[in-house]
């Protein structure tokens, strides 16, 4: 009946409010980070692709304890239909191990107005791959079931994934899901841009502020008043949370309850990564240009020498080393101003729905899908599929730790591509310094204040005044949400 | 011999008048209900809900009279994105009807062959998805390499940032807008068509000029027309959403247009999905409806003045 009336009140509402508004909006990091992964051909674990999936799960589970699924099971926000093999593999994983499910996914990916929908129909969704970063939103309306007797059942362990990801799915000592890719962030500079700029990227101190700013000063190229080389980008306003974080700050509170919009150091950071647009004449020269790239193909912004650096997810190593093997580049870890290496990592990850009508299966599902025989198959696979077109493999960022290990020591050889595999050596060695966005009760509300400050500033308007804005609207909305 | 006794007739039986009432429900019959479903059942729904705090994902719903218009009233979002909204508005509509106007009257200037090409160029761009419209403007109104400034510039003019400038981001979506101007110019120009000749040819001997033929026999003659167009384009602009959403807030939301291009539905469609408060977003359609009924009752009532019909 409650189902029934929140159908009618969301078709009714949905029905007046707009007739052609369906947004469709997916996880892209996790898709990109999918698509482009891959895997060298080396030798991999032999219980790899013949084990159980709903018993191998993450660390210390024992096999065979947890019982086969079956039922209906339906999964939400799932891009199952895009043909991925990492997703299909996994998949096929679990299939093989529980062949009594009857296992049906949405279309495409997550999407708040279709998993709404999809909440208030007949037949809701048992288990959604929700991004972290919107976890606590429908945690705090109690539409996601505690998993502490999930991971009890299939011995999944919560210290093999990353604390970036743990940390982000935890809410009041409850796991309300599993952790799936981990997409952290690092710099990635353009040796040839540095090297005319008689700069190193290898020894370029990221921990100063001025050096950097100087930095993008000498890295910008113009030609006839117009900007043919961006030095650095900031990459405002989305990647503020690291710009804050390098300045000592985070945007909110470790428990996601109190926004810290209002801190003079997130003003400061503000201003400062809009600082680094002025060598390219501003703001909207500089997003003029940016919109050129060529971004995922051949003619990206490194091997046509249009940017400098940037901080980036790590995922896009992938891009470039499908789209330009031959690049000359640097990676390096994000660093605070006191020298602290970190990275921003965020992801999505698998959660099991209050409603779900086969809760069981839908957890089997979700441990087999993050467990480390499913990511190390689905790797291993991948690392088949491009040993047969011959592209390179920089292999597959998961949330779990232990996947990872294995999946980077075993299967990844990047030994004939030096460059991309120093890359990959500093990912892996900065991803156990992540930080994610806490759980917070109004996610939505609190990116989109933090978001629209940010974009005032950078058109100029005063950043303390629009941050105390910011946080008198975001906090005004986790107090709502959470009463 | 007949044995029917007079005054008793079996069965029911129905006057000429009655039977016509009968057929003539019946036949309504589909589109009463349909609206009754999907039309005035939602509405007064909806009206119920914007008295309340409804958050689809939470049991609870608290009754809360009018604080819901009173906060939006008061929110200086929703100023925005109406100011925004209106501006657009008030450039594209009549936008609309002079290029619209225009464009059929060379339509008719043409030949029959060539104007049916014609016609169908200027239609196109209607049947074409809303969101691969936004996502093709994106391209043509890149400030530095789109097809639009890359023109201006052969013309001697140095293009704006359409897309991050946000003084330039509501002409760019005006500009994109104006593109699918088709449906207006197939609907004067089938207006056009019916202005009778002789109406003309009687302009003409009196001595009339151009401009007076056009000013005294064709724009009356057209006026239901530029009526209807000035009504459903002045709605449709109030409603602006999908190609802007595409283009500003969707997988790659724009900086600048965050707030020059925050139009009212999508602001209210981010209150209503994004962050669930369909309470809130009911109450600001409800606003919206209000707004759209006082102008179209404003465009009706003014039309008496300005618009022929030829059976009065």
């Amino acid at each position: 009946m409650r189902n029934t009336w929140r159908m009618v009140s969301v078709g009714v509402a949905a029905a007046f409010v707009i007739s052609a508004c369906s947004s469709g909006s997916s996880s892209g990091g996790d898709d990109d980070n999918d698509v482009n992964s891959s895997a060298s051909p080396t030798e991999t674990t032999a219980a790899t692709g013949a084990t159980s999936a709903t018993s191998a799960t993450t660390g210390d589970a024992t096999p065979g304890e947890a019982v086969p699924a079956s039922g209906e099971l339906f999964a939400f926000g799932f891009g199952y239909d895009t043909g991925d093999i990492i997703a299909q593999t996994r998949v096929d994983e679990f299939r093989e191990a529980n062949p009594d499910v009857d296992l049906t996914f949405s279309e495409g990916g997550f999407d708040s107005q279709g998993f709404l929908s999809a909440l208030a129909s007949d037949d809701p969704p048992d288990l959604v791959n929700v991004p972290r970063n919107e976890l606590g939103t429908y945690v705090a309306r109690g539409v996601l079931a505690p998993l502490d007797e999930c991971i009890a059942t299939h011995g999944v362990n919560m210290d093999d994934f990353y604390e970036g990801a743990s940390s982000q799915v935890i809410v009041d000592g409850t796991v309300y899901a599993l952790p799936e890719f981990y997409n952290s962030r690092i710099w990635i500079f353009n040796d040839a841009a540095f090297e005319e700029a008689g700069l190193d990227p290898e020894t370029i101190d990221v921990s100063d502020w001025d050096a950097l700013a100087d930095a993008s000063v000498a890295l910008t190229r113009m030609e006839d008043g117009k900007v043919t080389r961006l030095g650095l980008d900031p990459k405002l306003p989305e990647f503020l949370p690291i710009w804050a974080h390098a300045n000592g700050v985070d945007l909110i509170s470790d428990d996601g309850l109190t926004a810290q919009l209002d801190d003079p150091a997130v003003a400061e950071a503000l201003e400062y990564g809009n600082s680094l647009y002025e060598p390219a004449g501003g703001l909207t020269d500089f997003l003029d240009f940016r919109d050129t790239w060529d971004f995922f193909g051949p003619g990206n912004q490194y091997a046509t020498d249009q940017l400098g650096g940037m901080p980036m997810e790590q995922w896009y190593l992938n891009v470039l080393a499908e789209a330009s093997p031959d690049l000359e580049i640097t990676v390096r870890a994000l660093e605070t101003r006191d020298g602290e290496p970190f990275t921003y990592a965020d992801g999505n990850s698998w959660a099991v729905t209050t409603s779900a009508a086969n809760p069981e299966a839908a957890c089997a599902f979700a441990a087999s899908m993050v467990s480390v025989d499913s990511w190390v198959a689905a790797a291993q696979a991948r690392d088949d599929e491009r040993a047969e077109s011959g592209a390179p493999n920089t292999g597959v960022y998961t949330g779990n730790a232990v996947a990872d290990e294995i999946i980077f020591n075993d299967i990844v050889d990047l030994s004939d591509q030096p460059v991309f595999e120093a890359a990959v050596e500093v990912v892996l060695d900065i991803q156990q310094y992540g930080f994610g966005t806490p759980p917070s009760p109004a996610s939505a509300e609190f990116k989109a204040a933090w978001e629209e400050a940010a974009n005032q500033v950078l058109n100029g308007e005063d950043a303390a005044q629009s941050l105390a804005t910011a946080q008198a609207e975001a906090q005004d909305a986790i107090d709502s949400a959470e009463r | 011999m007949s044995t029917t006794t007079k005054g008793k007739r079996s069965g029911f039986h129905l006057t000429s008048a009655q039977n016509r009432r009968l057929w003539i429900t019946i036949f309504l019959a589909p589109w009463f209900i349909g609206f009754i479903i999907f039309l005035a059942g939602p509405m007064l729904w909806s009206l119920w809900l914007s008295l309340t705090n409804y958050d689809p994902l939470v049991p609870n719903t608290a009754f809360v009279g009018l604080d819901n218009y009173r906060e939006a009233v008061a929110d200086p979002k929703v100023q925005t994105s109406l100011f925004n909204t209106v501006f657009f508005a008030v450039i594209y509509v009549p936008g609309t009807l002079l290029s619209g106007l225009g464009l059929a009257m060379l339509l008719q200037g043409v030949g029959e062959r060539s104007g049916g090409f014609f016609r169908t160029v200027f239609y196109v761009p209607n049947v074409a998805p809303a969101v691969a419209v936004g996502a093709l403007f994106l391209l043509l109104l890149n400030g530095r390499d789109g097809l639009v400034n890359r023109g201006l510039e052969f013309i001697g003019i140095q293009g704006p940032s359409w897309l991050n400038d946000s003084r330039w981001i509501k002409p760019g979506i005006i500009a994109m807008m104006m593109w699918s101007v088709g449906t207006t110019v197939i609907i004067f120009y089938a207006s056009l068509q019916n202005v009778p000749k002789q109406l003309y040819e009687a302009a003409a001997i009196d001595g009339a000029t151009g401009w007076q033929r056009f000013r005294n026999v064709t724009l009356p003659m057209i006026s239901g027309s530029i009526f209807f167009v000035l009504v459903i384009n002045s709605i449709a602009s109030l409603q602006l959403f999908t190609e802007v959403y595409a283009m500003f807030f969707g997988q790659q939301p724009s900086g600048a247009g965050s707030e020059a291009a925050l139009f009212y539905v999508i602001y209210l469609f981010q209150q209503a999905f994004e962050f669930f408060n369909m309470g809130y977003a009911s109450a600001l359609a409800w606003l919206l409806f209000g707004v759209i009924g006082v102008i179209t009752f404003i465009q009706v009532k003014t039309s008496k003045r300005w618009v022929y019909y030829e059976g009065e």
